[in-house]
């Protein structure tokens, strides 16, 4: 059975339609890219899943739960965590607070998971007391990850890890992706930068103008020269 | 944990440390301003008179426990609370409720306790009062801001609203105690004499401890324990507070719980060095709570405590030159002085 499972979803901001019913899926430990345009929905597909935005028609589920009309709280609570594009970290608080609030509905000690993120980013280990406003943007999108895996979530959600990072930076962003999957952590990524992330992808969705596209493997999405010819750039 | 010294950011000595951490870092324009009012407070020295300058650290005090409790609302709620100086006089009348109406009914009375002009009663009235008005305040957020949030209500509209909970809450206290002078059942107490003429009435010493006592407890919740973590977060980012699993509506209620409990404290204290009570001594009290806030940088309650010793300070040293009636004025003129010059206030930016 799916992980999660979105049908016919239709969402959008006040009176605007944004998602015309779109549906994708995610198979436990695998990952899935969803790429498009700019303004095809792709970042609301994903606020509409971890509930930031309301479902007006279809259904979300997740661990066979519906979870359209769920408050984010609950999703979280229930291990689908999630990493917004941009404001993905809290600026005035150390990266350890910033750590410390990820694991918030932990009950357990959270100290070796926050050393477990440490080990995964040494980068955040060096500057712990450090405020995540003053990282540079590799550093805070490396602390915006790490807070969402505070929780040992099974499904991880990041809206375009690498937007704004300098090319070598990219690399590293993927390298890590890998490195959670490889754990058993499910991901759902959302990229501009396709053909990195479709060649690690068990699956790819093509959206356009809040519709389904294409969806394949990640490899075949890769080859398809529909797919190169808009999206790849050739 | 790492050693501290491997972090260059901390190479800066332990007192910048230590001013980092509150979310005061030393940034060429905050030096700046603060050297600016050191010098003018330099200028002025040979013909400031210190008792001035303790009576304003007294007045500071108040209004920093008013200050805190606004600038937290507005850090977490985005929310310019023009009522937070009625949640002030309400707790006084609360707590003038307490003293004069109930606690007399079980054989507690008396006034010039110690050194006190005020007796035991005030004592047992100040956390009722506290408890009263906080819990009034989250009452209010559950009937009329909340239901304002829900329709995305922008920050005007939310303001505007607050104003009527002002004017709601000022009718309802003249209708019930009158708008006439009330004071706490008092007894005259001598002042405490320092040399170059400093006067300190015991009074104004039990004001600024308590003061700095909640204070404390204040930067003790917000740095160490879970809600007040939780607060930071929803003040800097509520969306990634929400995914990061934060109920953040039980963040709203403690905010309001510990706003307006602040807030019925300064207002029992305020009646208390005034020596009188009257509908109107909160809403007369917002501008300097205003400016404090404003001056520290809005959102950032460890600003709103520097900012309202300094409003304070200014607020009394004016009346050596001008009439003591213009004090609201004095305050007024640095609130629009620091929008005119530097919006963001002395340590804008971080709570």
């Amino acid at each position: 059975m799916a992980l999660l499972k979105a049908s016919n979803v239709v969402a959008g901001y006040g009176g605007t339609e944004i998602l015309h019913g779109v549906s994708i899926k995610v198979n436990a430990g695998d990952v899935v890219t969803i790429i498009g345009p700019n303004g095809c929905g792709k970042s609301t597909l994903m606020k509409a899943i971890v509930g930031l935005v309301s479902v007006w028609a279809g259904s979300v589920h997740f661990r066979g739960v519906d979870i359209s009309d769920q408050d984010p709280e609950q999703t979280v609570r229930n291990g689908l965590c999630y990493v917004p594009q941009t404001d993905n970290v809290f600026p005035s608080m150390t990266i350890r607070e910033n750590l410390e609030i990820g694991a918030f509905v932990r009950r357990d000690n959270h100290q070796f998971r926050i050393d477990e993120m440490f080990d995964l980013f040494p980068d955040l280990r060096r500057s712990a007391r450090r405020k995540a406003g003053t990282l540079s943007g590799g550093q805070r999108q490396m602390l915006a990850i790490a807070r969402a895996l505070m929780l040992d979530p099974v499904l991880l959600l990041l809206d375009e890890p690498t937007a704004g990072l300098a090319p070598a930076l990219v690399e590293g962003v993927f390298k890590r992706i890998q490195d959670i999957n490889s754990t058993g952590v499910a991901i759902l990524l959302v990229e501009q930068n396709a053909r990195d992330s479709l060649r690690m992808s068990d699956r790819g969705y093509v959206l356009s103008g809040g519709v389904n596209q294409l969806q394949d493997t990640g490899p075949a999405l890769l080859d398809n020269p529909e797919v190169g010819r808009v999206y790849l750039g050739g | 944990m790492h050693s501290v010294s491997s972090q260059p950011q901390n190479l800066a000595g332990p007192s910048r440390r230590y001013l980092r951490r509150l979310g005061l870092r030393m940034s060429p324009g905050r030096i700046s301003a603060l050297l600016a009012a050191g010098l003018l407070t330099l200028g002025f020295l040979p013909f400031i008179k210190l008792g001035l300058v303790v009576n304003g650290l007294i007045l500071g005090s108040v209004i920093a426990l008013g200050a805190i409790g606004l600038t937290l609302v507005y850090g977490i709620l985005k929310l310019g609370n023009f009522a937070h100086g009625d949640y002030m006089a309400l707790g006084a009348y609360v707590a003038f409720f307490i003293v004069d109406g109930v606690l007399p009914r079980v054989g507690i009375e008396g006034a010039g306790l110690g050194p006190f002009t005020f007796g035991f009663p005030v004592l047992i009235a100040l956390p009722l009062a506290a408890v009263v008005v906080a819990l009034g305040a989250i009452a209010l957020d559950w009937l009329i801001y909340r239901r304002l949030r829900d329709r995305a209500a922008s920050t005007a509209i939310l303001m505007m609203a607050s104003l009527g909970v002002a004017i709601a809450i000022r009718g309802l206290v003249q209708l019930i105690w009158s708008g006439e002078t009330q004071h706490y059942p008092r007894e005259s107490r001598q002042v405490y004499h320092l040399p170059m003429d400093v006067r300190i009435p015991p009074d104004g010493l039990f004001v600024a401890v308590l003061a700095v006592i909640l204070v404390a407890g204040v930067y003790a919740l917000l740095t160490y324990t879970k809600i007040g973590k939780a607060m930071r977060a929803t003040s800097d980012n509520p969306t990634l507070a929400l995914v990061s699993g934060i109920n953040t509506g039980r963040v709203v209620w403690w905010t309001w719980g510990i706003g307006g409990a602040l807030a019925a404290v300064a207002g029992v204290l305020l009646a208390v060095v005034q020596a009188q009570l009257l509908p109107i001594m909160g809403w007369k009290f917002l501008i300097p709570l205003f400016a404090a806030v404003i001056l520290g940088g809005i959102g950032n309650p460890y600003g709103a405590l520097i900012g309202a010793l300094i409003v304070g300070v200014s607020m009394e040293l004016s009346t050596q030159w001008i009439n003591p009636s213009y004090k609201p004025a004095v305050a007024f003129a640095i609130m629009i002085g620091v929008l005119l010059a530097r919006p963001r206030g002395i340590f804008g930016d971080a709570l």
